[in-house]
């Protein structure tokens, strides 16, 4: 198949190597990040009107990390030499260090602190049930079924001391994918210092959209009020990460136009052209200022609840569609122009292929699926069956 | 025909050969010492026609499938009055040489490129388990048996110079014929050249005409701002050509 190309691109350049896979990888990984973020608010920094998002931020962390490796796994060329990565990495290589942040990050940190929260309801579900449910309950225990109060009060010490190790990790995950971009200094679009701190802000962005969508999607179908301190004070730091984010990409943008290097005029075209749409309107416009000054002017203004509900969920879905944009303009929008910025190629997703569109929304949809399957397992309410259950 | 005589006589041979397929490893070269070479490529631009001889002889030689290029010839506009934005083309990578320039005025002028084997590689700092590699006489490899196809060294490469194998689904590049020269021949690009607009280059041989050519004429590498000891030298190397 001819790829449409303006100007003159290096022969092998023509097609992309990296697809929208690899847009999808760090968005998915953003969320994670920023979900665990937003969890730790109410873990270290005693923010205690989020609480009610504490444990619904941890499940979905899990559940998108759990998804994250899956787009890079099906996007290499030979899946089954994966695990060389880990067996012999190449020290040198920011890529190769994914696989044992990834691993230090699921299971010294995620996993770890969701036993540690969850242990005291995992003890009473594997008495009160039943069966095979018992069974499995009784496993996850993993033989500690003391929940006296001094067990729990160390449980929740343990589980402070990991939250606390938790927020470095979770900007090192996602700062270390920001830094896999912005070390490559062939790449100008790419090649900033600015990227790792990007992306750590887009992923907190995005990672507490996500969490106020689907706390405020959970209540709903659960028909329980909406805690709206929680849901406001939730809101309000979308709006101050959201205002770093933009300050810090406005920044580079200034930079980069105040500079105007050899890489400019390519940059620049591509601005207007090719990812005019992807990033003008929808990171920009759609994504970025109408969620600041949306969620702002309720700052301001005394908006009716059922408004503020209605705008809150129309800025988190503006958000994950932004943040997504953004993904999408740094991973594809560095490889459509010619890195002897003489020309242009085309990107044209497949709906059906290894890396094509179905794969990709398959991608985005497994994590909520897996949410609900561990809330299933683990319901994240207080007042949940778990409690009842005792 | 292939005769019962035939076929007994290849079956060893073939055998031997499948041994080494086997192993991954390139055949071994007798006598090759590698801590006595460093190579390099020289690349004469005022020599260089277009022909495309280069980039077939690289394809027949390495196998090379259609569409991609371990070596291909940029065409070379400049006009007197906008020096830095140069028209280019590169039809098919030029393997079947050129048609004829309607470009009026100014200079025209071919560039051959290929792998810089650079001593400072970035695709090398970035393969995830080291499948691309240094060899100690300095050339750029690809272990195709270890690639994972992750293709960060494609992003790596700031002269486009790899590409992902469509068939086998690993990283693949100029090995600089390595299967030649360490065998004391010439690249095929070098040997099919009719005028000699390339010319390997062994840096740590003392007799090698490289070092009289270096300290003769002018001498330039693609983007020396971005250090990556590249190893690919061009002679009269203008500067719209990136």
């Amino acid at each position: 198949m001819m790829v449409p190309v303006d100007g003159f691109m290096y022969p092998n350049e023509v097609e992309l190597a990296w697809s929208v896979l690899i847009v999808v990888y760090p968005y998915v990984t953003g969320l994670v990040a920023g979900a665990f973020i937003l969890a730790s608010l109410e873990r270290i920094f005693h923010v205690t009107a989020v609480k009610p998002t504490y444990r619904l931020a941890l499940l979905t962390a899990l559940a998108f990390l759990l998804v994250a490796p899956m787009p890079l796994q099906l996007h290499l060329g030979h899946p089954e030499r994966a695990l060389e990565m880990y067996l012999t990495p190449n020290r040198g290589s920011a890529m190769a260090m994914f696989g044992f942040v990834y691993v230090w990050y699921l299971m010294a940190v995620l996993l770890l602190e969701i036993w540690l929260d969850f242990r005291r309801e995992i003890v009473l579900l594997s008495q009160s049930t039943t069966g095979w449910k018992r069974l499995f309950y009784r496993a996850l225990t993993l033989g500690s079924s003391n929940i006296s109060e001094g067990a729990l009060r160390v449980d929740d010490k343990v589980g402070w001391v990991i939250t606390l190790i938790g927020i470095p990790s979770a900007f090192l995950l996602h700062g270390y994918v920001g830094f896999i971009f912005g070390s490559v200094k062939a790449n100008p679009w790419w090649s900033t210092p600015l990227m790792p701190v990007v992306f750590i802000f887009s992923a907190m962005v995005s990672g507490i959209a996500l969490v106020m969508l689907v706390y405020m999607a959970m209540m709903k179908i659960r028909r329980q009020p909406i805690d709206m301190r929680c849901v406001d004070t939730v809101a309000q730091y979308l709006l101050y990460t959201f205002i770093i984010d933009f300050a810090l990409e406005m920044l580079d943008l200034i930079h980069r136009v105040y500079e105007a290097d050899e890489s400019f005029r390519s940059l620049d075209f591509m601005l207007h052209t090719r990812l005019f749409f992807s990033q003008v309107i929808l990171q920009v416009v759609l994504g970025t200022v109408v969620p600041i000054l949306t969620i702002g002017l309720i700052q301001i203004f005394n908006v009716p609840e059922k408004l503020r509900r209605l705008a809150y969920t129309v800025c988190g879905c503006l958000t994950l569609v932004g943040i997504f944009a953004m993904r999408w303009n740094v991973v594809i929008g560095g490889q459509l122009f010619s890195k002897s910025f003489l020309g242009y190629t085309t990107y044209k997703v497949d709906l059906i292929s290894r890396e094509g569109e179905l794969i990709a929304a398959a991608l985005l949809i497994l994590p909520f699926l897996i949410l609900a399957v561990l809330m299933k397992i683990l319901p994240p309410w207080v007042e949940g069956e778990a409690a009842r259950g005792a | 025909m292939i005769t019962r005589r035939k076929l007994l006589m290849l079956l060893p041979a073939a055998a031997l050969a499948w041994e080494y397929v086997l192993a991954g490893t390139p055949e071994s070269a007798p006598g090759y010492n590698r801590n006595q070479h460093w190579w390099g490529m020289l690349l004469d631009i005022d020599k260089c026609i277009g022909c495309g001889s280069c980039v077939r002889a690289c394809a027949n030689e390495n196998d090379v499938p259609e569409g991609y290029f371990r070596t291909w010839v940029e065409r070379y506009h400049v006009s007197d009055w906008r020096q830095e934005v140069p028209q280019v083309d590169s039809p098919n990578g030029g393997k079947n040489g050129f048609p004829p320039s309607e470009a009026q005025g100014g200079k025209n002028f071919f560039v051959p490129k290929m792998c810089n084997h650079c001593v400072d590689s970035p695709c090398t700092q970035v393969c995830p388990v080291g499948a691309t590699f240094h060899t100690p006489d300095s050339v750029v490899l690809v272990d195709d048996t270890y690639c994972l196809g992750c293709r960060y060294c494609i992003q790596a490469c700031p002269y486009g110079c790899r590409f992902l194998h469509p068939i086998r689904r690993t990283a693949q590049k100029c090995t600089l014929c390595y299967h030649r020269i360490t065998r004391g021949l010439t690249t095929a690009c070098c040997e099919n050249c009719p005028t000699g607009a390339r010319q390997l280059a062994d840096l740590k041989n003392p007799n090698d005409p490289i070092h009289e050519f270096l300290k003769t004429h002018s001498v330039q590498v693609l983007k020396p701002h971005l250090a990556t000891g590249a190893k690919a030298f061009y002679h009269d190397l203008d500067g719209s050509v990136r």
